[in-house]
């Protein structure tokens, strides 16, 4: 202990930044430079709330589900989403503690609009086509970014991700398997996939981000790059799953709804159609088209259940 | 001993199997509404894993029905008509105002104190099971019951905690409480079919189980200091079919994407 108090600021940032170099884990009560910490807190946070705003255009489907089959099957998924959820929202308050925050001040930035959820969640949902694509091509991109983090260097977060990528590939699956019964079904049932893949296309390029500040005034990208805690850049994710997904969309006679998509073999990536990042822009500041909506049906509940918080809180004091 | 059974136990067999399906099956859909609106995260993976359980349960028994030549599992759940219908009318109370997609107003209080009516009148219904003269129903009550085990654990724990916690969460108890019980009439009725289905002793009498259901919740009621309900004579019969115009409109919902093409494979 003394030594630790004896060593500078200077000294411990080096310390941290050889553990890190050398592929050591950090753990919740090691030392931690404060960059490193907030940009854990704001990657967790983000990330674990997104699970569970994701959860909401999902549940639309929920009781629609066509079979008993299908109801179980999406009941599963959107089960296992909300323990995503909960599981990194742990990572995350543990990360808060010093701060003296919870989970229900995660919630109250929420609402107030300083802590953000993924861009893909602020999207309407229209059929069931848009549940299958969902589950395809969404926990699809999903598996590609969190696989980009699964060696995090901070330990709590890459076994917490550990856990969840196994159960996504499980939705991917679940997801793939409603398109291949759709786009096998009735030309009604293929029009329905051809058209969730029209609306969702622009979002499936949002997903992993800008490419660069540059494009969008701000990115996180380089500090946790920077510090191990993910490895690949926005671009090349989404070129990843450019990679893997578009043979299979092609391959089951749908059709991309960008003519300029192609691969370049001389620059060795795929050349796309840039949506407009002003969209993209304004799903940040949580105005996209179901952004307050989400927001006002999460709010509510939390307003219609203060009273259960308090009995539970009473039920422990 | 399918093959051997006669018309008359038949019809018994398949009135038990309707009641035990719709119930849970309507009770599934009203917990999926509810689906990322509970109090915590952690009750919200917990109840979803509960409404999957028990569409699941409701599965089984629409299996069953299929078997007996009634048509797909699918079309049963999806496609009867609310006169067909033989579930309760607790079940198809919706969950508050507003439907569930747009502002929907739903109270806790009252998801707790019917869930706990209800999973409590369902595991009194799956004991008296045990002994049903249908093999295949007393198979099917043996595997939920280890499911339904934790279901009633889960509300009891949350129906205790609330009426005990504060004032205000005990008074929003008992008043929701009234609510589930004002229309828990035909939770435990049969019917107009009732002489029949206890003459083939496919589930015990109606007063049996409801002297099972009293052993179940007795310790509770005591426990928290509140009056054993006593069930009321039903308003309407849903084991006679005799339902609301919400139930319509639930129908309607779980099976809009189905009925869009009735000979699609989904
Ligand atoms: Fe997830
Ligand atoms: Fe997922």
């Amino acid at each position: 202990m003394s030594v630790v108090t004896q060593l500078s600021e200077q000294e411990l940032q080096e310390q941290f930044e050889a553990r890190i170099a050398a592929g050591e884990k950090i753990e919740v009560d090691d030392w931690m430079p404060e960059e490193y910490r907030l940009a854990l807190i704001k990657l967790i946070s983000m990330h674990g709330i997104s699970e569970i705003m994701g959860a909401l255009p999902e549940k639309e489907w929920v009781p629609k589900a066509p079979t008993l089959y299908r109801k179980l099957g999406i009941m599963a998924k959107v089960q296992d989403e909300m323990g995503h959820g909960q599981l990194l929202l742990r990572v995350a308050e543990d990360l808060l503690k010093p701060y003296g925050k919870n989970r229900g001040d995660l919630m109250i930035d929420l609402f107030e609009g300083r802590l953000k959820f993924h861009n893909v969640f602020h999207m309407e949902t229209k059929s069931w086509g848009d549940a299958g694509l969902i589950g395809w091509l969404v926990d699809g991109s999903a598996i590609i970014s969190q696989t980009n983090m699964l060696g995090s260097s901070y330990g709590p977060y890459a076994r917490a991700l550990q856990r969840i990528c196994a159960e996504e590939v499980f939705h991917a699956q679940h997801g793939e398997a409603i398109i291949m019964a759709l786009v096998e079904g009735t030309p009604e049932q293929r029009a329905l996939v051809q058209d969730a893949l029209n609306r969702w296309w622009e979002s499936l390029l949002f997903f992993f981000g800008p490419a660069s500040k540059d494009t969008t005034g701000t990115s996180k990208q380089d500090i946790t790059i920077k510090y191990k805690i993910r490895v690949q850049t926005n671009e090349e994710l989404r070129q990843s799953f450019l990679s893997k997904y578009i043979p299979r969309i092609q391959s089951i006679g749908l059709t991309v709804p960008d003519p300029t998509l192609h691969f370049d073999e001389a620059q060795n990536k795929w050349i796309y159609q840039e949506p407009n990042w002003e969209i993209f822009k304004k799903i940040q500041r949580n105005e996209g088209p179901c952004s307050q909506e989400r927001l006002a049906l999460r709010r509510s509940s939390y307003e219609n259940n203060a009273w259960v918080r308090e009995a539970l809180t009473a039920l422990v004091n | 001993m399918t093959n051997e059974i006669t018309p008359e136990y038949k019809k018994a067999v398949l009135t038990v199997l309707y009641q035990l399906a719709d119930d849970d099956y309507l009770f599934s859909y009203r917990g999926s509404e509810w689906l990322g609106l509970a109090p915590h995260i952690e009750e919200d993976v917990a109840f979803s894993s509960i409404t999957q359980d028990t569409m699941g349960h409701a599965k089984l028994y629409y299996t069953l029905l299929e078997e007996l030549g009634e048509g797909s599992a699918d079309s049963l759940a999806q496609l009867r008509p609310k006169e067909e219908r033989c579930n309760s009318l607790l079940v198809e109370r919706p969950n508050g105002e507003g439907y569930y997609k747009e502002a929907p107003n739903y109270d806790w209080g009252y998801a707790v104190a019917r869930n706990y009516i209800y999973t409590t009148a369902k595991k009194a219904k799956i004991d008296a099971l045990k002994a049903s003269s249908y093999a295949p129903i007393r198979e099917v009550a043996v595997k939920i019951s280890t499911e339904l085990y934790y279901h009633q654990m889960h509300w009891t724990t949350w129906f205790t905690q609330l009426c005990t916690a504060t004032e205000e969460s005990r008074s929003r108890m008992m008043k929701a409480l009234q609510e589930v019980i004002k229309d828990a009439g035909d939770l435990l009725s049969f019917g107009k079919s009732v002489k029949h289905i206890t003459a083939c002793e496919l589930i015990e009498s109606e007063v049996a189980i409801k002297e099972r259901w009293l052993a179940i919740v007795t310790p509770t009621f005591e426990a928290v200091e509140i009056a054993i309900p006593v069930l009321p004579d039903p308003i309407i019969n849903g084991r006679d079919g005799q339902h609301t115009d919400d139930l319509t409109s639930a129908i309607e919902t779980m099976s809009e994407v189905y009925r869009s093409d009735l000979a699609a494979s989904w």
